[in-house]
């Protein structure tokens, strides 16, 4: 199959993130992965998102870069208001001065990250996902969200982890575009760099052990399930740690659901 | 299956690093994050096959044929090699002064930079490039200053997410790109611990010099990060690069 691609072509540095336009989907339909996930609670899920998970669960063919992109900004839709929410709520009066210094830079990325997204979509045909309704407290368990610090703080490091580990999941799924590949690992390292300061501040390691999570609530164990194993082996601590994993759509969706309320 | 056997290198099998084999015992104990992942061992071994103790011949240049996955390979491997030879010499004796903190980040840090150079290293298997000449001192690195070794570890770290983002695109085999993702994301955490221990409680882990105003980090092109990013300064052995 090697045979098959283009030499690598020459591409200034400072286009990488600009070059939205198609190169030829060469490397689609390599990726389609294997999406064999059983049956999440998709019912459970708005109208469009179900749509993605079930276009990935179908097998064929691969989610298109439109709907990786929507997938994405749903996320960052989700981070975006969760953090805005937050620094306008009580919650930020009682966050340290590093935390609310934190939350206000991630808040900015998310926000950037949204307006990115929307004007990338229509260069690929597509129209961007409108934003689901919210709901923070997913049906009551986090009640205190935007009160609690504790509770605010948690959740901001469970989206950030998942973040990290929901671009990963789809690298493969935008490779066949060499700018929109870029533009996402672009995005994932700043979702990296946000869950290692917000674990830090939380007195976690800014790096993830095996599959724990550490203090966070037991709903947060999905985004840590899968990062003790390294391609199918059980690594030791240090190696788990050297290596983030993916998750795919449907495992996203899934943590997601709880906190998409419509 | 492809002719050239250095294009159908495939990082997928990961569990080479805790299976038998020579570097079975160096890479158990790396993984275990102990001290002895510090000793040097590869590392003074660098460039001295056949020279003198004193004086080295020059290394013969190294190339990177970035038009394979395992030249693409070979370039995360040089950067891996220079990582880890720099936190190993930051470990084998800190500076004064260090708190438990620092000492536990970069300890860390330093492991997974073995794991990922070993992982490298045994991935590639006969396609790697050799062991590399660096030197920190002509780039001014003072092992014995908080500010100098932090100040280092973040060109390290930054140059290593803005490299692995630059060149996820030049992969070819979907599952180098995963495991080059699975890599990048353990950088930039880095990044932003070292980047929180120089400026602590600021927006410096993810600052505006290395995110833009669309929320995106830096990605370079390999030139730019051998020749002028930073990195490429503590590097003696010559890197040509063909694409």
């Amino acid at each position: 199959m090697d045979q098959n691609h283009p030499t690598i072509e020459k591409i200034e540095p400072g286009v990488l993130a600009r070059n939205v336009s198609r190169r030829g989907a060469i490397r689609e339909g390599v990726g389609a992965g294997s999406a064999v996930v059983a049956g999440l609670a998709l019912a459970s899920l708005p109208v469009g998102l179900a749509s993605f998970a079930r276009k990935a669960y179908a097998q064929a063919p691969a989610p298109s870069i439109v709907d990786v992109l929507n997938f994405a900004l749903t996320l960052e839709y989700l981070e975006d208001e969760f953090y805005r929410t937050g620094l306008a709520a009580a919650v930020a009066a009682t966050l340290s001065a590093p935390e609310l210094t934190t939350i206000q830079q991630v808040s900015k990325h998310e926000t950037a990250h949204v307006r990115f997204l929307t004007a990338a979509i229509p260069a690929f045909g597509g129209t961007p996902v409108t934003k689901p309704t919210f709901d923070f407290t997913a049906g009551g368990a986090f009640a205190d969200v935007f009160s609690n610090r504790v509770t605010f703080l948690a959740l901001a490091q469970t989206f950030e982890d998942t973040g990290v580990r929901a671009y990963k999941g789809q690298a493969g799924n935008v490779a066949s575009n060499d700018g929109v590949l870029t533009a996402a690992l672009q995005i994932h390292s700043v979702e990296a760099r946000h869950a290692s300061q917000i674990r830090r501040l939380r007195g976690q390691k800014g790096w993830i052990t095996n599959n724990e999570r550490g203090d966070l609530p037991p709903q947060s164990q999905a985004t840590y399930d899968g990062e003790e194993t390294v391609n199918g082996g059980i690594g030791s601590p240090a190696v788990t740690e050297a290596f983030d994993e993916p998750l795919t759509m449907e495992q996203v969706l899934a943590i997601a659901g709880p906190f998409i309320a419509g | 299956m492809d002719a050239d056997v250095t294009k159908s290198i495939t990082l997928s099998n990961i569990r080479q690093l805790w299976e038998p084999g020579t570097r079975r015992e160096f890479l158990r104990v790396a993984a275990l994050g102990g001290s002895a992942v510090l000793l040097p061992a590869m590392f003074a071994a660098c460039g001295d096959d056949d020279g003198g103790p004193m004086e080295p011949p020059p290394p013969d240049a190294v190339v990177l044929d970035l038009s394979s996955d395992a030249g693409v390979l070979n370039y995360a491997y040089a950067l891996e090699q220079l990582e880890a030879a720099f936190y190993t010499q930051v470990i084998q004796a800190f500076y004064a002064g260090i708190t438990p903190e620092e000492q536990q980040v970069l300890t860390d840090i330093g492991g997974h930079e073995v794991i990922h150079r070993d992982f490298l290293a045994a991935t590639l298997g006969g396609a790697r490039i050799p062991d590399l000449m660096v030197d920190f001192a002509g780039g001014n690195v003072d092992f014995t200053s908080r500010f100098s070794v932090l100040s280092t570890a973040k060109i390290f770290e930054d140059g290593g997410v803005a490299a692995y983002n630059g060149a996820g695109r030049l992969l070819t085999d979907l599952n180098n790109l995963l495991v080059a993702g699975k890599i990048v994301s353990v950088e930039a955490r880095h990044a932003a611990a070292i980047r929180d221990l120089l400026r602590p409680g600021t927006r410096d882990f993810a600052g505006d010099d290395v995110v833009d105003p669309s929320g995106l980090d830096q990605a370079f092109e390999p030139g730019f990060v051998l020749q002028d990013s930073g990195l490429g300064q503590f590097i003696i052995t010559p890197i040509e690069i063909v694409s």
